[in-house]
């Protein structure tokens, strides 16, 4: 019983100290931002609000977070169509090598937007003149999604049982019918999933945007975060935080829309 | 309304896997038609072949005198019911039953007026707003037939349409779906395994092993008569006996008995034949004392199936079933004597009916 009790405490300590390890940064950067003066300790707000009006006084941070959404909702909606797209037709024909090929995109585009392509990707974008384009950049990130985009759909496709294609088909439906009426609306939760997943990669990739443009009006909101620096070399913690956490809440907002519109429900309709 | 004509239908999958061999099937206008037999027998291809869903490599599908082997299933005019139902879970059971409309831009209004009157018909008036997942399986399933008689098709089809309720609501949907299928009299082939449900609803039957027909009749015909031990071995809820024996002058020896030659096979029997008698237990009488042209032996296991007992003699070592009505069933052990009846014992030759 003793162990038990000692156990008991041990496990609830341990996952107290995991939370606080976690919440900590959280809670400075809901703290900070209202601070006046705020240091690297998480410390009771003055509930200031010069922060943000600095905040607003910089030339490029409100535009490069319309930079930001921009470029992910941009990537979201051609990962979405095209992944969904070339999922459907590999979920449902046959071909031969066909996993094969979807390990191979896999692991490759892991390479795509990684360090290791940096040189030839920036190259490839001078000589297609998509160098310091918002365009280039959207479809040099949609290609490096787009693999694990098709996997992961084509996976959710698999699980939809074709019998309600089938359904529709005998009925008459025509094939772009069949996937308007039928496969779209049954794959909703696995779409939205790669849209908040494309959205959130895009929102914090650092690395392409910085490489591939070199406007600073074109920057998104990560690469902006770089630049909040004072005078001195010194990180600018007001700046910084406030921006920080103007910079997470459309993501944090995002993800509780998408969860309670979709969520991940099956209405049934198939009899198991 | 319209017949369904097979001419030498074949169906090879890739791979070489031969699914359908040369098959040739007519199912008159208006009949009830049920494919039945073991799974991977190749029923279901040869249903999703009517359908349209697979193409035949070889023969012809001709529904309503119109070839429609090329056509796509949605031209071939017929309607479908899946196994699963693949009712629309994104739509409520008005949307689903108008769907086959929406395919046929009916206006909006005149659609789901139409789903009403038919989900009335089928009593579904107080779901027409559910979701297929709130609703119980008997209730999806008549939205199934719902949604397929809506598209008023010449032909329907369904893929075991009942394997998936539970089995007090089959007995209900069976005879529900029999008195649906002789009100709207539209030329319905089904699919099934269960021989019972074959028997009980069909018009007519085809039984299939291995991509072939072993026999078509109706469900009188292939009960009473097999043509061959596998249809005899498949029909019937209680196995048929199928002894192995010779033809001994004007008389047969199965299991060490002496029986005489069934009225079927009279005059059609050699003499020293290897031959196998087959009798349905239920076309068999017990008794207690020894009787002339019977099995005699020891019961070896009483099972109590109701109304009836169904007994289990052991004759010269071989088993043989009989069924006896309740009261009057004997005790393990005891000395027993079945006697078939000689107007339906069968004599298989080859394994066909002789």
């Amino acid at each position: 019983m003793t162990r038990f009790v000692l156990g008991r405490i041990g496990f609830y300590t341990l996952i107290a100290v995991l939370l606080a390890f976690f919440t900590v940064p959280l809670l400075w950067l809901a703290a900070a931002p209202f601070t006046s003066n705020p240091t690297y300790e998480v410390s009771l707000p003055d509930f200031t609000v010069a922060n943000f009006a600095a905040i607003l006084e910089h030339p490029y941070a409100l535009g490069s977070l319309y930079n930001s959404l921009l470029l992910a909702v941009g990537t979201a909606v051609l990962v979405v169509l095209l992944a969904a797209l070339a999922a459907y037709a590999l979920s449902r024909v046959r071909l031969p090598g066909r996993d094969a090929l979807l390990y191979a995109l896999l692991l490759l585009s892991s390479i795509i937007t990684g360090t290791a392509a940096m040189v030839p990707l920036f190259q490839l974008a001078v000589e297609l003149d998509l160098i310091d384009s918002q365009l280039g950049l959207i479809l040099i990130l949609t290609g490096g999604l787009l693999p694990a985009a098709v996997f992961m759909l084509k996976d959710f496709m698999d699980s939809t049982p074709k019998s309600y294609e089938e359904s529709a088909r005998v009925f008459g439906a025509s094939p772009l019918q069949i996937v308007g009426h039928v496969v779209v609306p049954l794959v909703r939760p696995g779409l939205a999933t790669i849209a908040v997943w494309s959205i959130a990669n895009v929102w914090g990739n650092f690395l392409m945007p910085y490489l591939l443009l070199s406007d600073i009006e074109k920057q998104p909101g990560a690469v902006i975060m770089f630049t909040l620096y004072t005078e001195g070399g010194q990180a600018n913690l007001p700046l910084l935080s406030t921006f920080g956490l103007l910079y997470s809440v459309p993501v944090v907002l995002m993800y509780l829309f998408v969860s309670k519109k979709y969520g991940f429900r099956f209405h049934g309709g198939i009899k198991r | 309304m319209a017949a369904i004509e097979l001419r030498g239908l074949t169906k090879v999958y890739p791979g070489g896997v031969k699914a359908l061999d040369s098959l040739d099937l007519m199912v008159p206008d208006g009949e009830f038609f049920a494919l039945l037999g073991p799974s991977g027998c190749g029923k279901t291809t040869l249903l999703r072949t009517i359908a349209g869903l697979e193409t035949a490599t070889d023969g012809s599908v001709v529904i309503g005198e119109r070839d429609v082997t090329g056509v796509q299933p949605g031209g071939r005019d017929v309607a479908m019911v899946f196994q699963d139902y693949a009712l629309f879970p994104h739509m409520d059971v008005t949307d689903n039953i108008a769907y086959p409309l929406r395919i046929k831009k009916v206006a909006k209004a005149t659609r789901a007026g139409r789903a009403r009157e038919v989900g009335e018909r089928l009593g579904l008036a107080h779901l027409m707003d559910r979701r297929p997942g709130q609703l119980s399986g008997g209730q999806q399933q008549r939205v199934a037939l719902a949604r397929v008689m809506a598209t008023q098709a010449q032909a329907f089809l369904f893929d075991e349409p009942l394997s998936n309720l539970d089995a007090r609501l089959r007995l209900e949907a069976r005879t529900f779906l029999k008195k649906l299928q002789r009100e709207l009299g539209v030329t319905t082939v089904f699919v099934t395994h269960d021989q019972a449900e074959a028997l009980a609803m069909a018009d007519r039957m085809a039984v299939m092993e291995n991509g072939h027909i072993r026999q078509i009749g109706t469900p009188a015909e292939v009960f009473q008569r097999p043509a061959n031990t596998f249809v005899a071995a498949f029909i019937g809820s209680t196995p048929m006996n199928l002894l192995e024996g010779v033809v001994r002058g004007e008389r047969l020896e199965v299991a060490g008995c002496k029986l005489p030659v069934p009225a079927s096979a009279e005059g059609r029997l050699s003499d020293g034949e290897q031959i196998v008698y087959g009798v349905r237990p239920e076309y068999m009488t017990y008794a207690a004392e020894p009787v002339e042209g019977a099995f005699g032996g020891r019961v070896a296991i009483v099972e109590n199936l109701g109304a009836v007992h169904l007994v289990t003699l052991e004759v010269g070592g071989v088993l043989v079933q009989v069924v006896v009505p309740e009261g009057s069933e004997p005790a393990p052990g005891a000395e027993g004597f079945a006697v078939p009846r000689g107007d339906r014992a069968l004599i298989y030759r080859d394994g066909n009916v002789v």
